[in-house]
């Protein structure tokens, strides 16, 4: 994408006025959607984004500036103009010589999406309608989606590093709409993976089509939620955003730094119930948030957070690390060349434990199954999360009853983490997610087991 | 000073070949974004951003591409793959882009070249000082999560071969703290905001006091009891939800089956004390606007009048399909083609302070921050469920703090429940405005 004599010119403009870290920081990456609505393929899109996000660091204070403009003068201008913003003193010389290294994910993109014909794309599309169409006159609307991007990345920075890599990704949704008697409902199937057009040898999209009707439908007959404290049983792969919110955030090194993390400071104690084992990992081949490198081109790594219910470690990216003197767990991302990285997760997971799902829930006298969670958030100064359930039933004595209509559950992170009572043996990954973190959203994973929480608070509207 | 992104749209518009309907929106962002902790500059970034989007329309097929850049080579690139991308749409009897509708685009305050003036150290000062008043405001304040200063100057250009031709140029800046309180092993936080469209409209010192009072009246906060209370969202709760309730109302989700107001118009769908109205023509809201994404004349509507349904937004294709005239409420980045939306929505203002309103209410909760909206709200079935913390209200008086609980209902009873709209508009950092709300029998899930 860019020469290494032009890096090296641009990292040592950057670092001319005294800066003590600089980086260059360059994508070029291009998006293809289609979206049928309506029984109509609306539109394909395409598009590109290029361009180079530019930091340089001096004491605490960052400054950054990003161009589209590739062009040695575009990124002299970019490096100077952070350079400026980082207030550096100046009276600096720095030489910046580049050591080239490679980037490995351990396995191929078999088929590059943008070598596909649009036209087999949109054939999807087609095929996912007619098959959610058909699962019942009370599905009354449809849409479809799909998408695909490659991410070519390159960082360079005054320690010397320089690394490129390439990111493929590729996803596909489905949403239904049933009407019946006591209104609408909706249903969604998604799948997203760190891999090409294969993703339909390992989907049939005829059947996500049909379980994302077959959720509206269910819902059609649910009741409203419970209102109160039960125990909740999360169904295997359903539920990674539980610890996604309930202790992923709050172990991102920055949060922690500020103070603004419930999980401050405790680092050896027991904070979940023993058994639990959370990890974050960003070596997991063809996940949704697979990297081969991160945002700050240091290699993506598997870090084990939580092992047997003790705090290990926390997250870390290169300038919170660089602070504390150690290395980067392979944590710093960005949305894009437009953003400063930050501590993010990539897919992070809980472990599965020994125990039969079927007995987890056999063992429950009353309660409720959540089998699909939908999105969550969490203040992480306070620990308070909530996370919606887009699928979930009752469990009366014993047994999966009545579907339920959706709402949020609100807990406590380290509570929560305590009162994990059952792991099941099915651990499985879950569909793909879009993580925010000050306005930058990047594609993250999570996988579950069947747990069960002894308590937690549904926001149902039914005594 | 936008001219000349003008000038590249009208160049865009000029290669359609014969048979095309060509549209291009050119948008060009200088944005500054400062962040300070601890007294000194965390992060500055300061970055001009640009982009192309492409729409091109032939015989009922409908192709879009974009770039974000400028470059002749990228729109050229642009051009030739919307081009190729109409081919595999489906046959629309009702596409195609915007027609000039006659409306003159009115001529808003929306510009000040205030802010380009206003020197980069001026606004870390700005910064520093937010963040100095929060740790000032109360000894329990134990830090701030964050403290910045943001900036922006959009600029827009939309020409098409229909005649559409508008150029436009905002700006706009706000300050926005999170502060945390601290008591034993107990944090809280709070938040607070200034809004404006030049550095002098913003208060830093009323941010900060409003953030350090809202986490410091955290404190101690408890689980309160599950039950069916009386609930006073604050302005900033008000207009999360007002943001949703704007999604039931959009021409294009009436059209295609998912609003729940879908077969309404004309019927009383909530109290008589709501009325609630689109415009973006109303400057001091953060999302004012003088031309909507198809580049018509933004406009004034009312869309529920004294809980009446009188009307749905569209945008050109939305309205030609139902059959009617675009609202102008086409949404759009360049990175999109328009769908509908509501711009700035509001509630009209009643006549009661919030102290009033609180004064009236004998059992309740004053809610301060919701979270899991976007998990927790089904705009389709209208079903919602979100994490919420406040005070309570006991004797017509504010009581003690109580967090990790959920309020629920539904968007259409919750409408029909609303007892009192205050009188306190708030502008924020989004696309509606906030007031005072009192909803009657929200159930409230806790201990």
């Amino acid at each position: 994408m860019i020469e290494q004599s032009v890096l090296e010119e641009v990292l040592g403009v950057a670092m001319r006025t005294g800066g003590e870290f600089a980086e260059v920081f360059a994508e070029d990456r291009r998006n293809a959607s289609a979206v049928l609505d309506d029984g109509r393929v609306e539109e394909l899109t395409s598009g590109r984004d290029r361009g180079a996000g530019i930091r340089v660091v001096v004491g605490d204070t960052t400054g950054f500036a990003h161009t589209a403009d590739l062009t040695e003068a575009g990124l002299i201008a970019a490096a100077e103009a952070a350079a400026a913003a980082a207030r550096g003193g100046g009276g600096g010389t720095n030489v910046v010589a580049l050591d080239r290294r490679s980037a490995s994910r351990g396995y191929d993109i078999e088929t590059y999406p943008g070598d596909v014909p649009k036209a087999r794309k949109v054939e999807l599309l087609g095929r996912a309608n007619d098959a959610a169409r058909a699962v019942g006159d009370a599905i009354s609307q449809v849409s479809v989606s799909y998408g695909d991007n490659r991410r070519h990345i390159l960082v360079a920075n005054s320690d010397g590093l320089f690394v490129e890599d390439d990111t493929v990704r590729t996803f596909f949704a489905v949403s239904c709409v049933a009407t019946g008697d006591a209104g609408m409902q909706t249903g969604r199937e998604s799948v997203g993976h760190t891999i090409g057009f294969e993703l339909f040898d390992m989907y049939d999209v005829d059947q996500l089509a049909r379980n994302a009707a077959d959720r509206a439908l269910t819902k059609l007959a649910a009741r409203p939620a419970p209102s109160g404290q039960m125990p909740v049983v999360i169904g295997s792969g359903g539920g990674g955003v539980l610890f996604h919110e309930a202790c992923g955030h709050g172990l991102e090194a920055d949060l922690v730094a500020k103070g603004a993390s419930v999980f401050r400071g405790r680092v050896g104690q027991q904070v979940a119930s023993k058994g639990v084992t959370v990890v974050d990992d960003g070596t997991m081949e063809r996940e949704w948030g697979n990297i081969a490198v991160d945002d700050e081109g240091n290699p993506a790594q598997r870090n084990v957070l939580i092992e047997d219910g003790v705090l290990t470690d926390y997250m870390w990216d290169h300038l919170r690390a660089r602070k504390e003197g150690r290395r980067s767990s392979g944590n710093g991302r960005r949305q894009s060349y437009q953003n400063l990285p930050m501590v993010r997760m990539t897919n992070t997971y809980l472990l599965a434990g020994e125990e039969d799902p079927e007995a987890i829930i056999a063992s429950t006298p009353k309660g409720v199954y959540v089998k699909h969670l939908g999105g969550g958030q969490v203040n992480t100064a306070t620990g308070d999360f909530v996370f919606g359930m887009t699928e979930a039933y009752l469990i009366e004595d014993g047994k999966i009853t009545e579907p339920l209509r959706e709402g949020n559950l609100i807990g406590n992170g380290p509570e929560v983490l305590q009162r994990i009572d059952a792991l099941g043996n099915d651990f499985a990954m879950g569909p793909p997610g879009t993580c925010g973190k000050d306005g930058q959203g990047v594609p993250v994973g999570d996988g579950v087991p069947t747990l069960r929480v002894s308590s937690l608070t549904i926001g149902g509207t039914a005594a | 000073m936008s001219e000349d992104l003008l000038a590249i749209a009208d160049r865009v518009v000029a290669m359609a070949k014969p048979g095309e309907q060509i549209e291009a929106v050119v948008v060009r962002g200088t944005e500054t974004e400062i962040r300070v902790f601890g007294g000194d500059v965390e992060s500055l970034s300061s970055a001009q951003s640009q982009g192309v989007g492409i729409r091109i329309v032939v015989d009922g097929r409908q192709g879009f591409a974009y770039a974000g850049s400028l470059d002749e080579s990228a729109i050229a690139e642009t051009l030739a793959d919307a081009r190729d991308n109409v081919s595999f749409a489906t046959f629309d009897e009702f596409a195609g882009l915007a027609e000039p509708d006659g409306v003159v685009i009115p001529l808003l305050d929306l510009h000040r070249d205030a802010m380009i003036s206003f020197a980069t150290a001026d606004k870390i000062a700005m910064a520093i000082e937010l963040e100095r008043v929060v740790m000032a405001a109360d000894p329990r304040i134990s830090g701030i999560e964050s403290a910045e200063y943001a900036d922006s100057i959009s600029e827009a250009a939309i020409a098409s071969s229909a005649g559409i031709r508008t150029v436009g140029s905002e700006t706009s800046c706000f300050l926005a703290t999170y502060a945390m309180a601290t008591e034993g092993d107990e944090t809280q936080t709070g938040f607070g905001f200034s809004v404006g469209r030049e550095p002098s409209d913003l208060t830093p010192s009323a941010a900060a006091i409003e953030a350090a009072e809202r986490a410091t009246r955290m404190l101690g906060a408890v689980q309160p009891a599950s039950g069916r209370l009386t609930v006073v969202l604050d302005p900033w709760v008000t207009a999360q939800f007002l943001g949703i309730l704007g999604y039931t109302l959009d021409g294009e989700s009436v059209l295609k089956g998912r609003s729940l107001f879908a077969d309404r118009l004309g019927e009383s769908v909530g109290s008589s004390l709501l009325t609630l109205i689109d415009d973006p023509t109303d400057v001091r809201s953060f999302t004012a606007t003088d031309a909507d994404g198809e580049g018509l004349a933004a406009r004034r509507n009312v869309l529920i009048e004294n809980g009446v349904l009188q009307k749905f937004v569209h945008n050109a294709y939305s309205a030609r399909r139902a059959g009617t005239v675009s609202t102008g409420n086409a949404v759009r980045g360049f990175k999109s083609t328009p769908s509908v939306g509501c711009l700035s929505v509001s509630l009209v203002p009643g006549s009661s302070d919030p102290a009033a309103l609180i004064a009236g209410i004998d059992d309740g909760v004053l809610v301060q921050e919701v979270s899991g909206l976007h998990s927790g709200v089904n705009p389709v079935s209208g079903d919602f469920s979100t994490g919420a913390e406040g005070l309570r209200i006991r004797n017509g008086e504010l009581a003690e703090p109580v967090r990790e609980f959920t309020i629920a209902s539904t968007l259409q009873k919750m409408l029909r429940d609303v007892q009192a709209v205050g009188n306190d508009l708030q502008f924020l950092p989004m696309n509606a405005t906030g007031v005072s709300l009192v909803v009657a029998d929200l159930t409230v899930s806790g201990s």
